[in-house]
């Protein structure tokens, strides 16, 4: 491709790179023959669903592959050397020193053996850049301009001791330690909240430019992309689709693929009648206390959900969302209140409800992958609550199971027997989704269930779930902390902060002003997809904050 | 360090009511073996009249629950009773043989468990090369073998030879040096027996780890090899390595028994073999309850050791 900026020396080259990975005995290829070209200072911000080659391709950038792939054709040059042909000991030479990584999850990169400032300080002592005492010296400084808190001390502790947001601030600055030329950032914030994630995107940033580091931002997030990055590329199964600087890329999309990928926000349920006065929620959750231990995680919340309607639960990590879909289940009996069913108390414990009630409220949950037995079939994993609810066998059974599958738009004949290994992300969530109705419940409750998916399966998913609704008239309980999704599917929002209920009511309200002050700084965090929208918002919070 | 403590002192109150029922068993085992003790010691001749007195002698004619709780409060402190085959006080008997046991252990651990952890960490290292499966092949052998087995082959290379002794006679005047002369074939009879179990788990114990973001941020940080897995693995695989090593210590204090008899070793495992041979029930009792505090002890040690090697359960948030 043509030299964008000719202005700036070019850092890093990637040409016609082909990368594959091993499955079985064969080997298939993951990248494609993709061309990337990286200035000095610069950064480029890497797009695509996952699969699609992202981490791979940021991770041959530093000449590496993860066990089980290997680059198998192109050149990679950085900075005048040759990193194919380079050495292993020269490779490492330069990783952590002149090119270092930055990893999704801050938590489980962090090795938790060891305090912060001991992972800090390896790369520059082990590469010979600084002494252990210059190391720390620095660390401080680089903590502080990442506006972590108490930067003097924060070092000292061990990775559990702090937060997901400072431990991903962290990451950052130990990524910083020898002032490399080049960060590869692997999807930085995506395991973070909303108002967590501006934090850290404005302290990644604002480093990034005052040491002038070149760099390549991966992410599957369009609007974090559109803050972040001068150019722009977009990946599909390994091949690149187009690549253009950011606003071009942005008000312009030249490819079908990257239009689909821009139009995906626009989903929307179409709004529900109010539901009329009198009638008896599904589920009732009456001021319920519950928590464990001696701490209170829920503070006497109180929510209503009917039939044919969608509740969104939405609140940061720690609000207390998943312990209110613990208590309706009965997992977490609560200290106080009551949850109604059709307007009739449950039983607190769920070992005291009758099957029936059981088999009224089901659940999907946030990680297929960890929900389905792994050794099960699907004929079995589907099968098994459709034979102990409803007492099915035999033909009766494989019909019904037949029909689940019909109905989450999977191919009986292709699919009954598979194992859930040998099924997409967005394939195992719909396997979630037939279980949970194998028992024809009445209501349901989706823990975050498309969060972990790209952006276009769960779209799949979300529509899934409003058709499945309208056909069985049931009710949702949809946890999530991602306000587009509630925005393409709620019909009635619960806002929670710490335990407690901030603001409840149908969703138009919700998105209108005025809010409640946490729901202003939720909605005012999610990211948009204006490359200004980080600058602009960080001003006016300043102005605020000045004023108040 | 407050939560440690609290844990320690659950971990020894468990310990000791473990200690406890043990106890309790081993007594009741010894009371249902068949046979009456006074009458087996005097020989059928004896009359009636005879075996009553010695039986009073003995104290069995007592209830069994008193009997077992004077034997257990004698144990307590140190006072195991006599024993019926020499009279001699059992605490006396032991004292010697427990030394010899012990130092036979601590010989055996000294060579098995730094060369198992060198080997485990190397076959990590270089996991699945021709020295990786070199490694395991043999650590598998060796483990597949039968202890006499392994114990005359030794005697038949090492001894037949005069290298080493093929009998570890001890006693009060042999000296430090020589002792380990002579007790080398026992040791690395040993050593074979226990180094696969614990060089294969600290293998697994880090290749398990390999794969973790951290070992990949370390990678990725330009770390050499070495130093990923001994400073970025090893830490976090500590829990199994140190649980597994004190089972097979424990092993090395109490299943020694045939290597014992073999080498004509006089430790624990002989004399328990005698005593049960003899009828000699006080002593068996006694060996059973040392043999059991040993195991007990070493696994309290490691659970204390794994919570320590986690920073997560010493440094609270």
């Amino acid at each position: 491709m043509k030299d964008t900026n000719p202005a700036k020396p070019v850092l890093l080259t990637l040409r016609d790179i082909h990368i594959e990975g091993r499955s079985e005995e064969t080997w298939s290829p993951i990248i494609k023959g993709v061309d990337l070209t990286l200035h000095k200072g610069e950064v480029l911000g890497l797009i695509g669903e996952s699969g699609a080659g992202k981490s791979t391709l940021g991770l041959a950038a530093m000449g590496f592959t993860r066990d089980g792939c290997r680059i198998s054709g192109g050149t990679i040059d950085f900075d005048g050397i040759d990193l194919r042909a380079a050495t292993e000991a020269q490779r490492r030479g330069l990783r952590g020193k002149r090119i270092a990584y930055v990893a999704q999850s801050a938590a489980a990169s962090f090795n938790p053996a060891h305090k912060l400032i001991d992972q800090y300080s390896e790369a520059p002592v082990q590469h010979g850049v600084m002494s252990r005492a210059e190391a720390e010296r620095d660390a401080v400084e680089l903590y502080r301009r990442m506006r972590l808190p108490n930067p003097e001390e924060i070092g000292f502790r061990y990775p559990h001791q702090v937060s997901g947001g400072q431990l991903q601030r962290a990451m950052t600055a130990m990524a910083m330690a020898c002032r490399p030329d080049l960060i590869i950032f692997d999807e930085p914030t995506t395991a973070l909240d909303v108002t967590t994630q501006i934090e850290v995107l404005a302290a990644i940033r604002d480093i990034v430019a005052q040491f002038d580091t070149a760099a390549i931002y991966i992410t599957h997030d369009l609007a974090v992309v559109a803050q972040m990055a001068d150019r722009i590329k977009v990946l599909l199964r390994g091949d690149e689709v187009e690549e253009a600087d950011t606003r071009t890329m942005l008000a312009a999309p030249k490819e079908d693929y990257t239009k689909t990928l821009w139009a995906v926000r626009s989903y929307a349920r179409p709004v529900q009648p109010p539901v009329a006065k009198g009638t008896t929620p599904v589920v009732s959750v009456r001021n319920v206390t519950a928590g464990y231990g001696a701490a209170d995680i829920l503070k006497d919340i109180s929510f209503d959900i009917h039939k044919r309607r969608t509740v969104a639960v939405v609140g940061e990590s720690g609000s207390g969302k998943s312990t209110a879909a613990r208590v309706i289940t009965g997992l977490l009996p609560p200290r106080r209140g009551a949850i109604l069913f059709d307007g009739a108390p449950l039983p607190a414990d769920y070992r005291q409800r009758s099957r029936d009630q059981l088999r009224q409220a089901q659940m999907i949950y946030q990680m297929a992958d960890t929900a389905l037995n792994p050794k099960l079939r699907l004929r079995e994993l589907i099968g098994r609550p459709a034979q102990m609810y409803l007492g099915l066998n035999g033909k009766a059974l494989t019909d019904r199971i037949r029909d689940l599958l019909h109905l989450i738009e999977l191919e009986p004949d292709k699919f009954i027997d598979r194992l859930p290994s040998e099924l997409s992300g967005g394939q195992k969530q719909r396997i979630g989704i037939a279980r949970a109705l194998a028992a024809e419940p009445k209501f349901i409750i989706c823990d975050e269930v498309t969060s972990a998916l790209d952006q276009l399966v769960a779209e799949g998913i979300l529509k899934l779930l409003d058709r499945l609704q309208s056909e069985f008239d049931l009710a949702y309980m949809f946890i999530t902390h991602d306000l587009a999704t509630v925005r393409s599917i709620a019909d009635e929002v619960v806002v929670m902060q710490n335990g407690k209920v901030v603001e409840k009511g149908p969703k138009l309200e919700m998105f209108e002003p005025p809010h409640d002050p946490y729901t202003e700084l939720l909605l005012s965090s999610v990211p948009e997809m204006d490359p200004d929208w980080l600058t602009k918002l960080l001003r006016e919070r300043a102005a605020k904050a000045g004023k108040g | 360090m407050s939560v440690i403590w609290t844990m320690i002192a659950k971990r020894l109150g468990l310990g000791v009511l473990t200690l406890f029922v043990i106890s309790v068993i081993i007594f009741g085992a010894t009371e249902l073996l068949p046979g009456d003790l006074a009458q087996n010691i005097l020989g059928q001749s004896a009359t009636p009249e005879t075996v009553a007195a010695f039986r009073k002698e003995l104290g069995l004619d007592l209830p069994a629950y008193t009997r077992y709780f004077n034997w257990l409060f004698g144990a307590l402190q140190g006072d195991f009773g006599t024993s019926l085959a020499n009279k001699r006080p059992i605490a006396d008997l032991i004292a010697t043989r427990l030394g010899n046991t012990l130092f036979l252990a601590l010989y055996a651990a000294a060579i098995s468990v730094p060369l198992s952890l060198l080997l485990g960490i190397l076959a990590a290292l270089y996991r699945n090369s021709i020295f990786d499966r070199t490694v395991n092949a043999m650590a598998l052998s060796s483990i597949s073998f039968p202890e006499f087995f392994v114990a005359y082959i030794l005697i038949f290379v090492l001894a037949q030879s005069g290298l080493f002794p093929s009998m570890s006679r001890m006693d009060a005047t042999v000296g430090f040096g020589e002792a380990l002369y002579r007790t080398f074939l026992p040791a690395l009879t040993l050593t074979l027996v226990v180094t696969a179990h614990m060089m294969r788990m600290t293998r697994a114990a880090i290749i398990n780890l390999l794969a973790s973001p951290y070992i990949e941020m370390a990678r990725l940080k330009g770390m050499k090899p070495m130093r990923v897995i001994l400073k970025h693995a090893l830490p976090n695989a500590l829990a199994p390595i140190i649980t597994v090593v004190a089972l097979n210590l424990a092993y090395l204090v109490t299943g020694v028994v045939v290597v014992e008899v073999v080498f004509v070793y006089p430790g624990l495992g002989q004399l328990m073999v005698d005593s049960v041979s003899k009828r000699d029930f006080p002593v068996v009792q006694a060996v059973a309850l040392i043999f059991a505090a040993a195991y007990v002890l070493l696994n309290l040690t490691a659970d204390v050791l794994s919570t320590l090697s986690n920073p997560r359960l010493i440094h609270r948030k």
